[in-house]
């Protein structure tokens, strides 16, 4: 190891790098829109088509959940002109005054929406969103594993299934499963009924074998447990990997999840931003962001031109009784805190 | 014998340390989106890479970040030490104490007050904030694998060298820095690491438009991991393990060369740690 | 010589260590009421009861039993590395971080494709009719994920300070009568102490916070004080709750190295006050 070409090294190193620096802060003249979205959750291409038909430079950044996304925007450091929250993080940004209200106007396209999904209890008239996908919550199942037909949350209580069991490390999903078990709201805040919920998921403890997050797809696929909690979005990528699979939503009421498109406060091109979501609700564009991404278009037009057996499925695409009484989350406020201690105990029980 | 056991030891580590590694590259060839089913060979996930341009670019980040804090850091961690080295009592406790702060913070927790202190100066995120909080969490790492090697010094030594007419900075370079550069290459080893891996801090502190292969991974994770990330894996993986060969090789060339050519004769150096325990 | 090299590092210190550490301290001291702030220690007295010191209790054996195996693991490894075995010793050095440049979380899911039930081991065992091993969501997975990421920060170390001890010494030890065991206990582990101080620390501050091993090798079931915490600053939004919970461990650890080194008597790199 001489000692020179150390030196030299890092003095090339050091000064390439202040170089990159001071070259990054230089901007172009080009308008730019900045776009916030879920990791892998659009077909990279139609980005470009955009910036070819309106001129505008997009620039494209992701984020793996809500709460990492909230608090980036909250700390007002990076602006960024249209993001993708879940419906319950939307609500809880109108709440906190961090989202600006859209013009359906400028985006014409929002009549292929699906009008039974819009106008949604966590925005009523679409004043801040447009939704970009959406589903259920539901039970995922290995048919080869399990040869009763599955239609009630019961079966993630089944020891018959013990050890075969995969929950949601997410303490609204999972404690919201026991509470549409016990029948009751799943924003609920009476402190019975989640002492209630709380007492079942302990009972249930025992029988799961892990409380899984992203990699609980993957598990499914290769058969390592019979039944899952799992959101639509996630069971129709696993199904597409293993046709065993099967996706249930179970009776006594599901949740209606939505990932929505708005702009936050601090945008700084509101005009681009707008003229995106037109464009993203193209039906052709629809349809190809739901076919790269396997989840649920919202979008009518989109929809009639999937392929019949996607359309047809009632996993991906419920019909109006097997939704009948789903709820949608509800921002909880201070009771969010209950709900993160009786998950702590469960999981520490 | 005992050589042979001792290797097989040392194999048997790496065997741990690279069994996921190979189940990873596996997975590169795999012709299913998900980690759950084999579904045949393919290069598929190869030809896609190279046209992804948010994995090429965030590749582009990771190293120049990673290279440049490890390198940063090393220098401001190497003068530290030596600095913490030569303190002494309570002054030497409580920089020791806070040197340990972000090595025991929880990421999360260094990651957003690092990035409250940026909004707050207005520091515009970026390159810039994310070169300076990769620094902060590796310094630390530095100074603990510099430490040891200083106070393992022979405290004689530094002197020897101002006595054999050495100015201080000259014996600075000259005998210290050789002796403690074990410690030193372990310091900028860690700290490389720790920078490339590191998904929490770079997600809080980076701005728009700039993301690290960290950032870009888990960011797909709930969709499921694209392939493409085995592929690249793979290939950053042939390419240093095909370096390492190719300097070995030459290297072993060049001792061939030297031992049965001239070369001279051998330097003694001064700081031979026999010199040294004089 | 006698100060000037931690100028730079002290300032760095004080901007980017010192000043959000007092954020985190305000953060943990104060709850916000209607009318804005007030100093309490309510979030203090939240953590101190017994589901809460559990897991705190939990986490602390978990980071022992791994930094524990880490070191019977990594030191006899860093001691061949520093003898004769092998010619190539940056190489030998070089290789036990080049895992680590993979992407952490594709390391552990090959890890679950490893332990799974009809993982690699499983198959391998099966296929030799030996009885399956269940090890994927067990502590015992959760440790074997800690010394998996944290191995190479306790050989490193402890390689640097034993590749320059003195080989005079340890033959003169044993032309004085020593035997091999008494030459390592005698000689060469006191003078590579500094390493394994170090490497400990490299160790066990990490594994004290990690969170994503513990969720995802120990399916979500053994919650540890870095999944509390970090719970607490992005789902539950309590930075309050979250930052007392920091704050704790942080003075449980730095009291607990405060009295290590006690016990070790003379002054070393470690210590509290």
């Amino acid at each position: 190891m001489g000692s020179v070409a150390p030196k030299r090294l890092a003095l090339t190193i050091l000064s390439l790098v202040v170089l990159s620096l001071l070259l990054t802060g230089c901007g172009k003249e080009q308008p730019v829109l900045y776009v916030y979205n879920w990791g892998d959750y659009i077909d990279e291409d139609i980005l470009e088509e955009f910036e070819k038909e309106s001129g505008i430079k997009v620039v494209y950044d992701t984020y793996s959940t809500n709460e990492d996304m909230y608090v980036k925007i909250k700390s007002g450091g990076s602006s960024y002109d249209v993001i993708f929250p879940s419906e319950y993080m939307l609500t809880r940004m109108i709440k906190e005054d961090m989202i600006l209200k859209i013009d359906l106007e400028k985006i014409p396209n929002h009549v292929h929406i699906d009008p039974k999904l819009m106008g949604a209890e966590y925005d009523p008239n679409n004043e801040y969103s447009l939704p970009y996908m959406w589903g259920t919550l539901g039970i995922l199942y290995n048919t080869t594993m399990v040869d009763e037909p599955i239609d009630s949350w019961d079966a993630l209580w089944d020891p018959k299934y013990s050890k075969e069991i995969l929950m949601l490390d997410s303490q609204r999903d999972s404690i919201g499963a026991a509470l549409l078990k016990l029948g009751y709201s799943i924003n609920t805040r009476d402190p019975g009924e989640l002492a209630e919920a709380a007492q079942l998921l302990k009972q249930q403890k025992p029988l799961v074998l892990a409380y899984v997050v992203d990699e609980g797809k993957d598990k499914m696929v290769s058969g390592e447990a019979a039944l899952a909690l799992t959101w639509s979005g996630e069971a129709m990528y696993a199904i597409g990997e293993n046709s065993d699979l099967a996706y249930a939503i179970p009776k006594e009421g599901t949740n209606l999840w939505f990932d929505v498109m708005a702009i936050p406060k601090g945008a700084k091109n509101v005009e681009g931003a707008l003229k995106f979501m037109n464009f993203l609700n193209k039906p052709e564009i629809a349809l190809r962001n739901a076919e790269y991404t396997g989840y649920s278009t919202p979008n009518l037009a989109a929809w009639a031109m999937l392929p019949e057996e996607v359309r047809n499925d009632r996993g991906a695409y419920p019909t109006d009784e097997d939704i009948a009484g789903a709820e949608v989350f509800v921002s909880l406020g201070e009771t969010l805190r209950e709900y993160d201690r009786i998950w702590t105990e469960v999981k520490a029980y | 014998m005992v050589r042979f056991l001792k290797r097989s030891y040392i194999y048997l580590v790496f065997a741990f340390l690279y069994l996921p590694i190979a189940v990873l590259m596996v997975y590169s060839f795999n012709d299913a989106r998900s980690r759950g089913v084999w579904g045949g060979f393919t290069l598929r996930w190869y030809v896609e890479l190279f046209q992804d341009r948010t994995i090429m670019s965030s590749l582009y980040s990771t190293l120049l970040i990673g290279v440049s804090s490890a390198v940063i850091a090393t220098i401001i961690g190497t003068m530290a030490a030596i600095g913490i080295h030569n303190t002494r009592g309570v002054q030497k406790k409580l920089i020791m104490n806070v040197t340990y702060l972000p090595v025991l913070n929880p990421e999360i927790v260094t990651a957003i007050s690092l990035m409250i202190l940026f909004v707050f100066t207005r520091v515009r995120l970026g390159y810039l904030t994310l070169l300076l909080s990769h620094i902060t969490f590796n310094v630390p790492y530095v100074i603990l694998s510099v430490l040891p090697k200083l106070r393992q010094l022979n405290k004689h030594l530094y002197e020897a060298a101002l006595d054999l007419g050495c100015t201080p900075l000259q014996a600075l370079w000259k005998v210290i820095i050789p002796e403690i550069m074990p410690g030193i290459i372990t310091g900028l080893l860690l700290a490389f690491t720790l920078s490339i891996d590191d998904f929490v801090v770079s997600f809080f502190t980076t701005g728009s438009g700039v993301s690290t292969l960290s950032i870009t991974v888990y960011s797909m994770a709930r969709r499921g991991i694209n392939p493409k990330i085995n592929a690249l894996s793979t290939i950053m993986f042939t390419f240093v393990l095909a370096l390492l060969i190719i300097v070995n090789v030459r290297q072993a060339r060049e001792e061939r060369k030297g031992r049965n050519g001239k070369r001279g004769p051998k330097k003694v150096s001064p700081y031979d740690p026999k010199f040294g325990s004089a | 010589m006698k100060r000037s090299p931690l100028i730079p590092y002290l300032i760095w210190m004080v901007l980017f260590t010192v000043v959000p550490m007092v954020l985190v301290l305000y953060y943990a001291f104060t709850v916000p009421t209607e009318s804005g702030v007030t100093w309490s220690l309510q979030n203090f007295a939240r953590f101190f009861e017994p589901i809460y010191l559990r897991v705190l209790g939990r986490s602390i054996r978990l980071a022992v039993i791994s930094t524990a195996l880490c070191l019977i693991l990594g030191y006899p490894a860093a001691m061949v590395m520093a003898g004769n075995a092998f010619k190539r010793k940056h190489v030998i050095m070089l290789l036990f971080v080049v895992p680590m440049w993979m992407n952490f979380l594709l390391r552990t899911y090959a890890w679950l494709t490893i332990l799974e039930r009809n993982g690699f081991i499983n198959a391998l065992l099966s296929f030799f009719d030996l009885p399956r091993l269940n090890i994927l969501y067990t502590n015992s997975a959760v440790v074997l994920g800690m010394v998996y990421n944290f191995l190479p920060f306790m050989v490193l170390p402890i390689y640097s300070v034993l590749s320059k001890i003195d080989k005079g010494v340890v033959e003169a030890a044993g032309d004085l009568g020593a035997n091999p065991f008494q030459v390592f206990m005698r000689v060469i582990l006191p003078l590579s102490l500094p390493g394994v101080v170090s490497g400990i620390t490299m160790v066990f501050m990490p594994a004290m916070t990690t969170f994503v091993i513990s969720r995802l090798l120990g399916g979500g079931q053994f919650t540890l004080i870095g999944n509390l915490i970090e719970q607490q600053f992005l789902v539950v939004g309590d930075w309050g709750f979250g930052s007392a919970i920091s704050v704790v461990m942080i003075v449980v650890i730095l009291l607990s190295m405060a009295i290590m080194s006690f016990f070790e008597g003379e002054e070393k790199d470690v210590a509290l006050w």
